[in-house]
């Protein structure tokens, strides 16, 4: 569940120059962030300047045309996600991707199944996963009305606990959260803004997406600025104004 | 993390979110939809075959002694065999979300290889093995259109069930070829007591389905893919891999029931069947299968098939003229998808 904490402050991931293209579209110019171990780096920009193309590049869901990017150094190429997750890093999709018609604790082990052998046929230990994303979930100290409850039937607020739990538990690395309280409310922001306080406190990195820019000087140490498909500005939160944000994201202040 | 925060629901540990007030707006009442729940409002989709299956045996019962009699019985689920084993392979492509129009051709297409076979002298297990890979094909040709070339499932399946029947008319030159063979014989006649080989194979099929699709890492990720693929996409299923599977697993049975078919007739035919396919959705619709995908049972379809084949056993019974059968059908499977209805 940690990352190392001994490495604490190195490049952890660093994206230079990425570039994605659909048809002709190009989404993604200049893609460009570098996140350091153990800390929270906030993404910000305006409605499609890129900021979720570049997610997806970084999860494997798209792969990037073009650029480089590096995990601890080393050269890195995903293009499935299933590459991104073994790297260790989770994802927190804007649109969570849970299934709705799975139990929570489906949705936790979906891909990571635990099976028990009898012979070389391999069945599902339903119970070993009940238990444990119960211990998963309770471990967060989040609110889900039991594990073995449809998706379906949770509130946005608990859909959006499952999806970081997820994400949390198996992100080795680094867990990226696209965009996580977009459909919160108060109160809800409130306890999601907890649990990535809580994430850094336990040594993982996160890569925070966000439109909230007091949101993003409250939880995220530094910060990069996208605009129109190009990473224009990084700046540490220390110092930085929610002024001077709105400044790079619209463009009024030159990155 | 929940918005509705209530005294029976907390199963996290005391912490600071747990015992904040309940917020303003509760999100459409997970309570009330809870409470809905245990009065069992919920479960009717998944209720229509088994109730539906106790109001024939009852109302039939009452109608004609002879339904009711073990050889009656017997020959009922002897002849729901087939439906049974199609309408299983239907459950797993319809769980992705996908419909296999195709299954009934890719069964006479099964039929006639395994005929000709038969004509060419080979032993009869090749020839069974032969119908059997044979419309395990087209459930290939089926999962690669559906799942690479990204063709809507309906139209593929519309076209291979064309292809598949005119191709079973070519090799057999339109004509039936009758197979008389020891082993099918057997097949078709003998048993384990009262239980005849037939209904053997379609528990054993369905048995085994069960298992796939609820106890194993596949099951899971088709039960996934066909609830929400982009979800499935991007927690690393490979959607494409587990629709193709479905697609052959359909084609795979669709080749055990010609088998079952051709022991059933004594010949192989390279006649339509469209009725196998008619019924075969209408099992999976009556079994309270969502046709959106994402959520199946093997058991509905299971009594669903033998439901539909009690029907039409009981209406020839009481005397009905065969023409109201497919009549009574379509009357049923109409009242089963409005029950699904109360399930959302």
């Amino acid at each position: 569940m940690t990352a190392a904490p001994t490495a604490a402050g190195e490049d952890l991931l660093v994206a230079r120059n990425l570039t994605k293209s659909f048809g002709s579209v190009q989404a993604l110019k200049d893609g460009s962030v570098t996140v350091r171990r153990g800390t929270v780096t906030a993404l910000i920009g305006d409605n499609g300047a890129g900021k979720s193309t570049l997610v997806r590049c970084l999860s494997g869901v798209h792969a990037p045309d073009s650029g480089e990017l590096l995990l601890g150094g080393e050269p890195v190429r995903f293009t499935l996600p299933e590459q991104a997750q073994a790297a260790g890093i989770e994802t927190v999709h804007q649109d969570l991707a849970l299934v709705e018609d799975l139990t929570v604790w489906q949705n936790l082990y979906l891909t990571r199944e635990l099976t028990r052998g009898i012979g070389p046929v391999k069945l599902l230990d339903r119970r070993r996963m009940r238990t444990e994303a119960a211990a998963m979930v309770g471990s967060l100290a989040v609110n889900v009305p039991g594990v073995t409850q449809r998706v379906r039937r949770l509130s946005g607020g608990q859909r959006q606990a499952v999806s970081i739990v997820r994400a949390a538990h198996w992100g080795t690395s680094m867990v990226i959260m696209d965009e996580p309280t977009a459909a919160l409310g108060v109160q809800e922001t409130a306890r999601v803004e907890e649990l990535i306080r809580d994430l850094r406190e336990r040594g993982l990195t996160v890569l925070l997406i966000s439109h909230n820019f007091e949101q993003v000087l409250r939880l995220a140490d530094e910060v990069w600025v996208m605009r129109a498909g190009r990473s224009v500005a990084h700046r540490h939160t220390a110092g930085t104004t929610g002024e001077d944000l709105v400044g790079l994201v619209t463009g009024a202040v030159a990155g | 993390m929940s918005s509705t925060p209530s005294s029976t629901t907390g199963t996290a540990a005391p912490s600071p979110v747990a015992d904040q007030p309940p917020p303003g707006p509760a999100p459409e009442g997970a309570q009330r939809r809870s409470v809905g729940n245990r009065l069992g409002a919920a479960p009717w989709a998944e209720l229509a075959a088994p109730i539906g299956l106790v109001v024939l045996v009852v109302v039939f019962g009452i109608l004609t002694p002879t339904f009711l009699t073990g050889g009656n019985i017997e020959a009922i689920l002897a002849a729901s065999a087939i439906l049974v084993v199609l309408a299983v392979g239907q459950t797993f492509v319809v769980a992705t979300s996908g419909i296999d129009l195709s299954v009934a051709s890719t069964m006479t297409l099964g039929a006639v290889v395994l005929g000709q076979f038969v004509v060419a002298g080979t032993s009869i297990y090749l020839a069974c093995l032969a119908g059997i890979v044979a419309a395990a094909l087209v459930g290939v040709v089926n999962g690669l259109l559906v799942a690479r070339g990204k063709i809507t499932d309906f139209i593929v399946t519309l076209a291979t069930l064309s292809a598949a029947s005119g191709l079973a008319l070519v090799i057999a030159d339109g004509k039936p070829q009758p197979v008389i063979d020891g082993f099918l014989l057997e097949l078709a006649a003998g048993g384990i007591g009262p239980v005849a080989w037939p209904v053997l194979i379609a528990v054993v099929v369905a048995v085994l389905a069960h298992l796939v699709l609820f106890h194993s890492r596949f099951g899971l990720r088709l039960l996934a893919t066909g609830g929400s693929e982009e979800a499935a996409r991007k927690t690393g299923v490979h959607t494409s891999r587990i629709k193709i599977a479905a697609y052959v697993i359909s084609g795979v049975l669709a080749g055990i029931a010609a088998v079952l078919l051709v022991a059933r007739v004594g010949a192989a035919e390279p006649a339509s069947n469209t009725s196998f396919l008619l019924n075969s959705v209408a099992a999976v619709v009556l079994g309270g299968v969502s046709l959106f995908g994402g959520r199946a049972t093997i058991i509905g379809p299971v009594v669903g098939a033998v439901l539909l084949t009690a029907l039409v056993n009981g209406l020839t019974l009481v005397g009905v003229s065969q023409f109201y059968q497919p009549l009574a059908v379509g009357v049923v499977v109409a009242g089963a998808a409005f029950l699904t209805r109360f399930s959302k």
